[in-house]
């Protein structure tokens, strides 16, 4: 069985106070390895919700949530940021780099915590660096380099660890449709060469790069069906 | 788990970011061990001095002064008679089995003379012990002995500020000089002590045999009286018991009954030092507190800073979370950060510390001492204010939500 990410019954409750906010309302769905998966909705809808279970950094209130076979909501904190490090690559819509760092070691920084020794951190950072199509670009700054250029990074350092999953939350939503479709594209690869990827968007043209859409709505979803990718713009056309 | 070399260096870039900052932070600590370091160090240098100068006197002595005596209603004060004599100086030395050595002396004052120069100084009239009692060196000559005594010969040792004053620089050894008129031989001269504590200069002395002291220079009516009598106990924890033992024997040599009063009295010079400790612990200690309040001081201007950078990198924080960072790592990084900050401070406080307290030392003239004890305390006592003030800022950032975190402005 090739389930990388299985969600059963998943309730999410906020309180704030007196109040409590419903945020996930029972969502079920799995995810096979291998998939490029975009979850759509309004804000509001739980779709952040759903990706922040996801990524193990909120567990549900109710309902299991099984990564790789294994039922996260059992986990211990540090099992938690063990599961976050080696299974999970982190895509942010405002790349979230460390400043004043170069984009070499903001790609290292996940094999840091993994205790993988220098060399070879930098080895896998290079690696990661030119499946992006950085590479030459490791000693930039981070502020020495463009929002399509930090958002690659950012790729890279999701990358870096092997993951099972790449969780993007709105990759491209701080930037031009241009270089959107640039991302886009490298997702496109990146999944081509056999990497899970969900992804949190809003934007219909940003979806349509994916393979399947999960569409949420008052914390439920609404729809589910796989994408085949008729109204998609090939990629090449729009790099001229 | 990231090693502590991991955060050491994260803690390394984050402090070089920021590194007007992280001076003006370190100031307190600066301030706090640079005033402990040169305060124990001058405290240490000043007690030593003090110290130097009371075992200056010699170590473990009784003086043993002769006492009131009360005739025709007056009541003289301590010293005012001659109740002590050299037999009983012999007899403390036979018969007081904690006593090492005893030096009985004469006290009297003389104009010296040699060639064209002359000096009024104090002459004392010794045994050959008083040498080794006052823990003096002679750096020229020799002692007195004890046929000198005996023979009432007309040697001397002389003190440096006696030399100088007569001989200017040459050599004394074997030269005659008069005191009150009466020719003396400089058989020795006494190397240099400086200041009592009292202040008096201990090398303005002449020391000639007693029984010369007491037949020609001082012309006594009883020969065989003396002054005082130094007693040296054999070591410090005898020296009560010595004490005990010459109180003793002269009570029974001196028939001090119930109705007759003690004619002599013993002090202690060893209640001086311990006077003198007690003053520069009490000192020590005041210092001290001052030099931790700053500490104090500083360790809260530390945790404040460290609070405002966890708030400022909250979203860092968030980052490192989401990217697999575990609660420990987050306060490893934190913690060592403050303990990096304040260990540095420790480290320019106390380089500014010795180099103040060199200064001081220089402007006073006070020795200074600084030990490694000192520096080895002070280093970790920056240390744990980091640790201590640090935890704090640490646990908060530690504790940071990173959903919340990574959604920070």
């Amino acid at each position: 069985m090739d389930e990388v990410v299985r969600l059963i019954d998943v309730v999410k409750i906020y309180s704030m106070g007196e109040e409590r906010v419903e945020a996930m309302k029972g969502v079920s769905f799995t995810v096979r390895r291998g998939e490029f998966v975009s979850i759509m909705g309004a804000s509001g809808s739980g779709k952040s919700t759903c990706m922040n279970i996801l990524g193990c950094l909120d567990v549900p209130t109710r309902g299991s949530y099984f990564l790789d076979g294994v039922n996260v909501g059992e986990l211990s904190a540090d099992a938690l940021a063990e599961v976050r490090n080696r299974k999970l690559g982190f895509v942010f819509q405002g790349f979230n780099l460390l400043a004043r760092t170069t984009a070499r070691q903001n790609v290292e920084l996940p094999l840091v915590y993994a205790q993988i020794p220098a060399a070879e951190r930098k080895v896998r950072a290079l690696e990661a660096l030119e499946k992006v199509g950085l590479a030459g670009r490791e000693g930039h700054y981070s502020n020495q380099l463009s929002g399509g250029q930090q958002q690659r990074v950012a790729i890279a350092r999701a990358l870096v660890n092997r993951p099972s999953i790449i969780l993007a939350d709105e990759p491209t939503g701080n930037l031009d449709s241009r270089t959107s479709i640039e991302i886009m594209s490298i997702f496109q690869e990146l999944n081509r060469q056999g990497i899970t990827i969900i992804m949190v968007t809003h934007e219909p043209d940003v979806a349509a790069f994916t393979g399947r859409h999960i569409i949420f709505r008052d914390g439920r979803i609404i729809s589910d069906e796989p994408y085949l990718a008729k109204t998609a713009v090939p990629p090449a056309e729009v790099q001229q | 788990m990231t090693t502590l070399w991991q955060s050491l260096l994260i803690a390394l870039r984050a402090l070089r970011v920021n590194k007007m900052r992280a001076l003006l932070t370190m100031l307190g600590i600066i301030i706090g061990i640079a005033a402990v370091i040169a305060m124990v160090a001058i405290g240490a240098g000043a007690s030593k001095m003090i110290s130097d100068q009371i075992s200056s006197i010699g170590s473990n002595l009784l003086l043993v002064l002769p006492g009131s005596v009360t005739s025709g209603g007056m009541r003289s004060g301590s010293g005012g008679t001659q109740t002590l004599t050299y037999d009983d100086a012999r007899a403390i030395k036979a018969e007081c089995p904690s006593v090492a050595a005893v030096a009985p002396n004469v006290r009297g004052a003389g104009q010296v003379v040699y060639g064209n120069q002359n000096w009024s100084t104090v002459v004392y009239g010794v045994t050959p012990e008083m040498v080794d009692v006052r823990d003096w060196t002679i750096v020229a000559g020799r002692n007195i002995t004890q046929s000198d005594v005996d023979g009432a010969t007309k040697n001397c040792l002389i003190g440096q500020t006696v030399a100088d004053n007569l001989f200017g620089g040459t050599d004394p050894i074997g030269k005659i000089i008069r005191i009150k008129k009466i020719p003396f031989t400089v058989v020795g001269l006494l190397g240099r002590k400086g200041q009592s504590p009292q202040g008096q200069d201990q090398d303005d002395v002449i020391y000639v045999p007693l029984r010369t002291a007491q037949r020609k220079l001082l012309g006594s009516q009883f020969p065989n009286v003396v002054g005082s009598i130094m007693v040296q106990a054999k070591d410090a924890e005898v020296l009560d018991k010595a004490e005990e033992e010459v109180k003793e024997l002269l009570n029974q040599r001196h028939r001090i009954g119930p109705n007759r009063e003690v004619d002599y009295t013993i002090r202690n010079l060893s209640e001086l030092l311990a006077v003198t400790e007690q003053s520069s612990k009490v000192m020590s200690i005041l210092l001290g507190s001052v030099a931790s309040i700053s500490l104090v001081v500083g360790g809260i201007g530390i945790m404040n800073i460290m609070l405002v950078s966890v708030t400022e990198r909250t979203r860092e924080i968030g980052i490192r979370i989401a990217i697999g960072a575990k609660r420990r790592d987050i306060l490893l990084q934190f913690l060592t950060e403050a303990v990096l900050l304040t260990t540095c401070g420790g480290v320019i406080g106390m380089l500014l510390g010795i180099i103040g307290a060199r200064l001081v030392a220089g402007l006073v003239g006070w020795p200074t001492l600084i030990s490694v004890n000192t520096i080895v305390i002070a280093f970790a006592f920056s240390a744990g204010v980091g640790v201590f003030f640090g935890f704090y800022p640490a646990r908060k950032a530690a504790s940071l939500n990173p959903i919340d975190a990574l959604r920070y402005e």
